[in-house]
């Protein structure tokens, strides 16, 4: 079948994503919200792109604009409430064509969607139809896209979901949701997501609601599919951990803007933003014990990320930064580039 | 007669007394012939001033344990004692004055806080409802609990809809603590929170247990937070006691097979340490039916007949360190 083929032709993610060959490219994207309290802006301007077979982690806290960059990219923003205000986000079909997904219509975001990006969730449940058995709703999605008849779509949906790794796929195939345990059904809704063998995987925290162990089964089968099908993931998630293990680049996400990007070895290993350096450092992971083997206190960030609308006028992170000076308060820094592929939106990086 | 007397994680150098005493602990959900077994013959200490870990996944029944330790859940079988009672047979009336020595802090502060009450009224509800710090002095309490819970004194007169998730934990932790516990349930208290919060939090908790000389019992399903706090671990897997050790031993030189399998699961944030992983087969069996023997058989990389069988007893195979399982020489990796 096609994901053998294909494992011999695609190679290993490149290290950086240059824009010219980049599979999706995003500039300037920004994207606002009407409230009954007036017009918030969650997101202020993103940049970022995922080269073919790479995985680039978007992490940061909640109400940082992770989930909303996945929501604009796939064009399921709440509407009419939720729009693009400005910004693009180039996206390179399979047969070569460039897509702004920011502007496309929704005939042609219909058209994608599954065929060419596709998006997993953090809770399943909410995402696949209760009262459709799991291998209907896989067959669906590639007749609709592959045209194929009713037979060979069960068929190829009994072959997605032996690729995920579902035990007794065959009798899972008639088997409804909720007769499912939650890593099944994450398993059910990887293998509805790549049916049609999409370019870009958008992972909005998949393994959140997980427990650790099926966290981990999750993980390395994503990393397996990933390796014989050759795309590009959009890995979203809060969780440092989940990141070492799974993308090879990183971009931060503080109150609605990238403050730091670059190799995840480079990040984590010398944050040159004082919120990643201060994620790292409030880690229990990362704690000790004092002599007398009492835990020595975190170095927690104090504060909190202010709300949408009530940001100050420069560095969003300021009021909480142990680094800030006067000038950082009069305007948003911009990318710094502080390595070939290293950034970071901080005035004071070379005191880090 | 105790079937209870026979799986307690006794260390032949025990001496301290304990301040809780839970034998035998069995707690099954429905009637009938079969049952949910959420909680089976679970025996642990808690010491005065200890910070008890329980860790396990969903299903292994460490809030249905700190539930029934409380008396908030009947247990089906088994004691808890406390100050020379058994909790587990105390009748409502009796248990009543107790309630202000055992508190709970609750994982979801959105839902654990009375949204049309002020914060004033749901700290003092707990001084009410205990007869404590009546008339003037109960704003004065209400103002020193918000203090030492790292808040400012003029939030009394706000709702709780005006708060942070990270706000909202500090005063459930100041509601729990208002009336001067003894003992203290803390069930997932940091799930819900940003970790920037969440150390925050930790923070608070390790320094109240500093002054105040709690003792907690933390429910987590956090390897790192639990690790970070506590004093001693108890690993669950489907309602049962797999290991008891000190939190040092038990993160360096896991014993048992799940134990170890927890910990390598674990996703660590450093790209150095990332292996090339083999995750834990399959998953949790259901609590109705569960397997014979070990119920860590099914998913065991060591298992072997016998496993099915017998089920296994804690036995302490270093100082204070116990493990429920057959097998003496696994695991096999030294760490």
């Amino acid at each position: 079948m096609t994901v053998s083929t294909l494992q011999k032709t695609v190679a290993r993610p490149a290290p950086q994503a240059e824009a010219a060959t980049a599979l999706l490219d995003v500039r300037g994207l920004r994207t606002e919200f009407r409230t009954d309290g007036g017009v918030v802006t969650p997101l202020l301007g993103v940049d970022f792109s995922v080269a073919p077979g790479e995985t680039l982690a978007l992490v940061g806290e909640s109400g940082s604009g992770k989930s909303v960059t996945s929501l604009s990219i796939m064009g399921l923003l709440a509407r009419p409430a939720g729009r693009i205000a400005a910004g693009s986000a180039l996206f390179r079909t399979r047969d070569g064509a460039s897509v702004d997904l920011a502007r496309a219509d929704d005939a042609t975001l219909r058209r994608l969607r599954g065929r060419e990006l596709a998006m997993i969730f953090q809770e399943p449940m909410t995402s696949l139809n209760p009262v459709l058995p799991v291998g209907e709703q896989i067959a669906d999605a590639v007749r609709l896209h592959l045209g194929l008849d009713r037979q060979a779509a069960l068929a190829h949906a009994l072959r997605m979901l032996e690729l995920v790794e579902i035990p007794a796929a065959r009798q899972r195939l008639r088997e409804y949701p909720h007769q499912m345990s939650g890593g099944m059904r994450q398993r059910v809704m990887i293998a509805l997501a790549l049916s049609c063998e999409p370019r870009l995987l958008i992972a909005d925290e998949p393994t959140t609601a997980l427990d650790v162990t099926i966290q981990a089964q999750i993980l390395v089968l994503m990393r397996k599919l990933q390796h014989e099908l050759g795309m590009g993931i959009l890995f979203i998630t809060h969780n440092l951990g989940v990141v070492a293990e799974t993308a090879q680049r990183v971009a931060v996400m503080y109150a609605g803007r990238i403050v730091e990007t670059g190799t995840v070895r480079e990040v984590f290993k010398a944050p040159k933003h004082p919120y990643t350096r201060g994620l790292m450092e409030c880690l229990p992971a990362n704690a000790h014990r004092d002599e007398r083997g009492q835990p020595v206190r975190l170095k927690a960030i104090p504060g909190q990320v202010a709300a949408p609308g009530r940001q100050p006028p420069g560095c969003a992170f300021a009021p909480r930064c142990a680094f800030a000076e006067p000038r950082c308060e009069s305007a948003v820094p911009a990318l710094a580039a502080v390595a070939p592929d290293h950034q970071s939106r901080c005035l004071r990086w070379s005191a880090l | 007669m105790n079937a209870v007397a026979e799986n307690i994680p006794m260390s032949r150098e025990e001496t301290a007394e304990a301040l809780i005493r839970v034998r035998g602990l069995h707690k099954h959900f429905g009637t009938g012939e079969r049952p949910v077994r959420a909680v089976e013959d679970v025996s642990f200490d808690i010491r005065p001033g200890e910070v008890l870990g329980l860790v396990g996944e969903s299903g292994s029944g460490k809030s249905t344990i700190g539930r029934c330790v409380l008396r908030l859940l009947d247990p089906t079988r088994g004691e808890v004692h406390y100050g020379g009672q058994d909790l587990a047979r105390l009748p409502p009336r009796a248990l009543r004055p107790l309630r202000r020595e055992l508190q709970i802090v609750f994982q979801d502060p959105y839902a654990s806080l009375n949204p049309r009450l002020r914060i004033r009224d749901i700290i003092g509800e707990a001084l009410d409802t205990h007869g404590l710090h009546r008339g003037e002095a109960r704003a004065a309490r209400i103002a020193e609990l918000l203090s030492l819970v790292g808040l400012p004194v003029d939030y009394a007169d706000r709702y709780p809809h005006e708060f942070s998730g990270g706000q909202r934990q500090r005063i459930g932790i100041a509601r729990a603590l208002a009336v001067e516990p003894r003992f203290i349930v803390a069930d997932e208290p940091v799930a819900a929170l940003d970790v920037s919060i969440q150390a925050q939090v930790l923070n608070l908790l390790q320094e109240l247990r500093e002054r105040l000389g709690l003792t907690m019992l933390f429910i987590s399903h956090d390897l790192d937070v639990v690790e970070y706090l506590c004093d001693r671990v108890v690993v669950l897997y489907l309602g049962r006691v797999m290991e008891i050790a000190p939190a040092e031993a038990l993160y360096r030189n896991p014993r048992h097979p799940y134990t170890e399998a927890l910990l390598a699961a674990s996703p660590r944030p450093d790209p150095d340490q990332v292996k090339a992983r083999k995750p834990l087969q399959g998953e949790v069996p259901s609590p109705v039916n569960p397997p014979s023997g070990c119920v860590f058989r099914t998913r065991c990389p060591y298992v072997q007949d016998a496993c099915a069988s017998t089920v296994p007893r804690l036995k302490e195979v270093a100082p204070g360190h116990f493990k429920a399982c057959l097998r003496d020489d696994v695991p096999l990796a030294a760490p």
